[in-house]
């Protein structure tokens, strides 16, 4: 037991924050895991999300609503767009932390980030959910 | 700050830039990942475009299946194509690498050999299967 124990002697660390474990970031891994579960995510939906891309690309409205309105083409594209933005965002937030370096800069590229990512998700989740449920209406 | 400026009379060494540096396929392989990665942030709204387009009915549809008929959507479809897929192997090298493997000189190169191989190679891959099944 003692021997993994943290040399409180030497650090000016409190044992809480030693506790928490989310150390100057306030947000421990979670950035680092939130990035990964997304890539796996996005693994998974991209090739079912190409199919139905090119299933949809370039045919006539019909018969391309048609393919967008169902259920399964409907909810993929759901997931992939909520999961590609998540992903995104945290992707394009080390990059600006990597090169903005003015304090006012940095925020309002981070900020600008934000609403960006957020708001390519509500637009493509608005459409495909008219889409999807438009055969309701 | 200032006075620290005013301080150095001397050009403290500074750390070398890209261009100082011999390239490497790791190094080549690391930029081109987050290059493809900032190119599929903007192209998303390619995608967010061609939803809406659907969504707002056969007149916007027409507009959006204009772009994607024309060479130029052909050359932006297939290049989004390949930086995914390029993005995708890259993500893949850097799971292997949070397993604790693939850091051996040698693996580290034969991995970023491979994620250009790859991304090259599914593209076309992907593209010949669909034009061919279309």
């Amino acid at each position: 037991m003692a021997e993994n124990r943290f040399d409180t002697g030497t650090s000016i660390r409190t044992p809480m924050a030693r506790a928490r474990g989310l150390g100057a970031s306030g947000g421990g891994t979670e950035h680092f895991w939130q990035q990964r579960i997304t890539a796996v995510a996005n693994v998974l939906l991209v090739f079912p999300m190409i199919i139905i891309l090119a299933m949809t690309v370039g045919r006539p409205y019909e018969d391309a609503a048609a393919i967008m309105s169902h259920p399964l083409a409907a909810i993929l594209s759901a997931l992939f767009v909520i999961s590609i933005a998540i992903h995104m965002r945290l992707g394009m937030q080390i990059v600006i932390e990597d090169y903005v370096h003015g304090k006012g800069a940095k925020v309002a590229a981070l900020l600008a980030n934000t609403f960006f990512t957020v708001a390519v998700a509500a637009a493509s989740l608005y459409a495909i959910l008219k889409i999807g449920l438009s055969p309701l209406l | 700050m200032a006075q620290a400026e005013s301080r150095n009379q001397t050009p403290r060494p500074l750390s070398p830039h890209l261009q100082i540096y011999r390239w490497t396929w790791t190094m080549a392989m690391s930029i081109f990942h987050r290059v493809t990665g900032v190119a599929l942030y903007f192209g998303a709204l390619v995608l967010a475009w061609f939803f809406l387009s659907i969504a707002s009915g056969p007149e916007g549809y027409a507009g959006s299946s204009w772009f994607f008929g024309s060479w130029f959507g052909y050359l932006i479809l297939f290049g989004f194509t390949w930086a995914l897929m390029h993005h995708m192997l890259g993500g893949l090298r850097h799971f292997v690498w949070d397993f604790g493997k693939g850091f051996e000189a040698e693996e580290r190169f034969l991995l970023a050999k491979l994620t250009l191989a790859g991304s090259v190679g599914l593209t076309l891959l992907i593209w010949v299967i669909v034009l061919i099944a279309r």
